[in-house]
């Protein structure tokens, strides 16, 4: 084994279900690689972090109507490429079932379970309006130094 | 080849040969043999990397009816 830890850090800013998908195999497949992995969720990267219900929190007009459109979880995503109005993410599941793939919440559930950090970017939440309650359970949150801090010393950098 | 424990990965696709694979190799002691079985198309690349990257030793590969197995030696 190895005494030096390598690192691997992305930054998953898209917030589309393949995106994402591609964004967790690579973080799951370095934690498989002994790394220490950073997954850091930015502007529409953070909708694959929140509940799939509806969290009562006080928000203002704006960060309401950001909250009614953007999708709420990882099963609400559509795809960056022929979504045909939501049809699309039912059409790829139904193929990723097929062969065995595992689904996006499957892979977050194997990150947290391989040791990735899940980071959220305070910053966009507060643009977003998303408020803590609104995300899972079991992530970090921080800003670009954190991320940069963990980001210097990893030889895989990916922004998504 | 004698193997101390056997992954079946069969029928799994990426990422999990090799989750599973590092999953079973931190059961094992330095010295172990690991035996993986996969359908996966691309696991014959992505565990001889796998096994470089983390300092395993690779020590022999084979495909029977489209089934690829590995041995790999626990550094």
């Amino acid at each position: 084994m190895k005494d030096n830890i390598e690192k691997t850090t992305i930054v998953l800013f898209s917030g589309e279900l393949d995106k994402a998908i591609a964004a967790f195999i690579i973080a799951n497949g370095a934690a498989a690689f002994d790394q220490e992995v950073t997954l850091f969720f930015t502007f529409w990267g953070l909708n694959a972090l929140r509940k799939d219900e509806h969290v009562a929190v006080k928000k203002g007009f704006l960060e309401n109507m950001f909250a009614k459109m953007m999708p709420r979880g990882a099963n609400k995503l559509g795809l960056s490429k022929m979504n045909f109005g939501g049809m699309g993410p039912k059409m790829i599941k139904h193929v990723m079932k097929k062969h065995h793939a595992l689904s996006l919440p499957e892979l977050i559930e194997l990150a947290k379970e391989q040791g990735v950090k899940l980071v959220a970017c305070t910053m966009t939440m507060d643009l977003l309006g998303l408020q803590k309650e609104e995300l899972m359970e079991g992530i970090e949150y921080a800003g670009v130094a954190a991320y940069l801090g963990d980001a210097t010393d990893a030889k895989v950098n990916l922004f998504i | 080849m004698n193997s101390d424990k056997i992954v079946d990965a069969k029928g799994m696709a990426c990422p999990m040969p090799i989750v599973k694979t590092k999953k079973s190799m931190d059961e094992l002691r330095s010295g172990q043999v690991l035996e993986v079985h996969a359908t996966d198309k691309g696991a014959k690349n992505d565990l001889t990397a796998w096994a470089k990257s983390t300092g395993h030793e690779l020590l022999s590969t084979a495909e029977e009816n489209g089934v690829y197995k590995f041995w790999i030696k626990k550094a």
